[in-house]
């Protein structure tokens, strides 16, 4: 029995190697080394110097790395919610069933499949001031458009609007969290006299609240990750006033363009830090309102 | 499927209405995007712009061709070397481990099966700077190594979703085959293989898909302009778009989206599904 048992252990070692293999040279490795060259001064030419906890004491005093932290919360606190409403809505509409339905979720979806430097090349056109197709709409209706990437404020909102585009994503997600929902609840709705706007605050939302809190969650490790966007769309890529330079371009400046690279790796350790912080906090706020059906 | 509580007509109507409008806001972008390519020089610099060209034409697509500045043959011959190189290594690897997850009994392997979907949290800027140390140490900066060589060691994400895919066959046909003398491997490679098509043509798709619209690793990993990706060749094109007219941009960006939209047309259903598995089983 315990050679049986012996082999399985090495069998199973064996299929998953590629696996564990890839996780200690790729991951648990470069994590190891970047949290001491976190500790290090470290210009990439020369050999690291240990430094202690300097890396991080400079970033707390950095004005660019507030900045940094403050352009990637802010747009998080925009995109994620306006996202997360929009794709629910636009799920919802998706899974009526009218004319031409299929034809609509590709036109929804289609978006998502584009690499994020075409999205960026497309919009930074649609968007130009003089010969952009938004301003020229906006001037039809006697608006008089922005300059949408010259501006602080418009440059983020620019962002995150061109972000709504790739919304299609989600929707797929949700709308398969919607043919999840057992039809029986919205008979048992009806029979009670519950209205449409009844039945989708108390069987829709609680029934994909799961699906929710999967998207929130990688939405919130993507913001953290938003790097190609802005870095096509905006010139010097900070955009206008540094207005939409975010945490990954600051920490990929300082790794590649400054070959600081004891500094990035402090920075990247703190994001880390802040995801898994940010990830708990969600999950524990979910545990009241989300429901997981048969738990 | 979710049958609609009550059909009242003009709801759907206005719902109808509501989805026309949405889509055509979500493709109108590129339809202009195509129109612009194949505008001539001046009226793109029209203003206000006129939606569709008056004289259409493919100049901007042949200036693109023999351009200078962006090889456009050699950018899709690199890109699609690194992206068939790392699919290979991707479906591979992460099949091979998958079923060594789903179906092999061994000590701790819930414990590793739980780290393996923690490391799905760590983004990659977090291992940016120390891998681009490792690889720079190997002497792979400048190549294409770094771009696909990881691949063969599978991803957290593919190996989740395909080890819950095995997990779904039934025990029993692997069974009778060890009675018949089939070995693991046989089982793996006759059994689970072929009746995991679908989701390998999912981690297949998307994974190709990654790599084609991969920046930032590229722009880590490259050096000099014979080994841009398509990607990076546009990124390229743009950042100097003072001397590069809109239209020839615009054609450059048409032929990037074009291979991805055929596949996207030609696998939808495959995509959609894939999406939605992912996202729920996560």
């Amino acid at each position: 029995m315990a050679c049986r048992r012996n082999s399985n252990l090495i069998r199973g070692l064996l299929w998953t190697s590629p696996w564990w293999l890839g996780f200690l040279l790729f991951l648990a490795g470069p994590m190891c080394i970047s949290f001491y060259i976190s500790l290090c001064d470290y210009p990439l030419l020369q050999p690291p110097v240990y430094v202690g906890g300097h890396n991080y004491k400079t970033l707390m005093a950095d004005p660019v790395f507030h900045k940094v932290l403050v352009n990637t919360l802010v747009y998080a606190v925009f995109a994620i919610p306006l996202g997360t409403m929009m794709a629910i809505l636009l799920a919802t509409l998706l899974n009526r069933r009218v004319v031409g339905q299929a034809l609509f979720r590709t036109c929804i979806f289609v978006p998502t499949v584009i690499p994020i430097v075409a999205t960026g090349v497309v919009w930074l056109w649609m968007l130009n001031p003089r010969y952009g197709l938004i301003n020229h709409a906006l001037s039809m209706i006697g608006i008089d458009g922005p300059s949408w990437l010259a501006s602080p404020g418009w440059a983020m909102t620019s962002l995150v609007l061109v972000g709504m585009w790739g919304v299609g994503s989600p929707v797929v997600i949700y709308l398969a969290g919607l043919q999840d929902i057992p039809t029986a609840l919205y008979e048992a709705a009806k029979l009670d006299g519950a209205s449409r706007v009844r039945q989708f605050w108390h069987v829709t939302l609680p029934g994909i609240s799961p699906v929710i809190l999967f998207n929130v969650i990688m939405a919130i490790i993507a913001t953290w990750q938003i790097f190609a966007l802005p870095y096509v769309m905006m010139k010097e890529s900070s955009g206008p006033d540094r207005s939409t330079y975010f945490y990954t371009m600051y920490l990929f400046d300082n790794a590649f363009r400054f070959l600081k690279m004891g500094y990035a790796s402090a920075m990247a350790w703190i994001q880390l830090l802040i995801i898994l912080a940010l990830t708990g906090v969600v999950f524990l706020l979910s545990r009241r309102t989300v429901h997981y059906r048969g738990a | 499927m979710l049958i609609a509580p009550s059909n009242r007509k003009a709801g759907t109507a206005a719902v109808f209405v509501l989805l026309v409008l949405v889509s055509l806001a979500f493709v109108l972008p590129l339809i202009w995007m195509v129109c612009v390519s194949l505008k001539p020089s001046p009226e793109v610099l029209a203003s206000p712009p006129s939606f569709f060209p008056q004289q259409p034409q493919m100049d901007a697509y042949e200036k693109v061709f023999t351009s200078e500045s962006f090889d456009f043959l050699l950018y899709t011959r690199n890109t699609l070397i690194i992206a068939f190189l790392s699919l290979v290594g991707m479906v591979v690897s992460s099949s091979v481990a998958a079923y060594g997850f789903a179906r092999i009994p061994f000590r701790g392997r819930w414990l590793m099966f739980a780290v393996c979907l923690a490391t799905m949290m760590i983004p990659f800027p977090v291992i940016m700077v120390p891998t681009y140390m490792i690889f720079k140490h190997l002497g792979w900066i400048g190549t294409f190594k770094p771009l696909w060589v990881p691949a063969w060691f599978g991803s957290a994400f593919n190996i989740f979703l395909l080890r819950q895919f095995f997990m779904g066959i039934p025990k029993e046909l692997e069974e009778s085959a060890m009675l018949d003398g089939c070995s693991t491997w046989g089982c793996f490679w006759r059994i689970i293989i072929p009746l995991s098509k679908p989701a390998l043509a999912v981690v297949a798709l998307f994974h190709f898909l990654t790599v084609w619209n991969d920046l930032i690793g590229p722009l880590i990993y490259l050096s000099h302009q014979g080994q841009f990706t398509l990607a990076m060749g546009l990124q390229f094109l743009q950042s100097r778009s003072g001397d590069t007219p809109w239209n020839q941009l615009m054609a450059a960006t048409v032929l990037i989206i074009l291979p991805v939209l055929l596949l996207f047309f030609l696998a939808q259903r495959t995509f959609i599904r894939g999406i939605a598995t992912t996202g729920l089983k996560g």
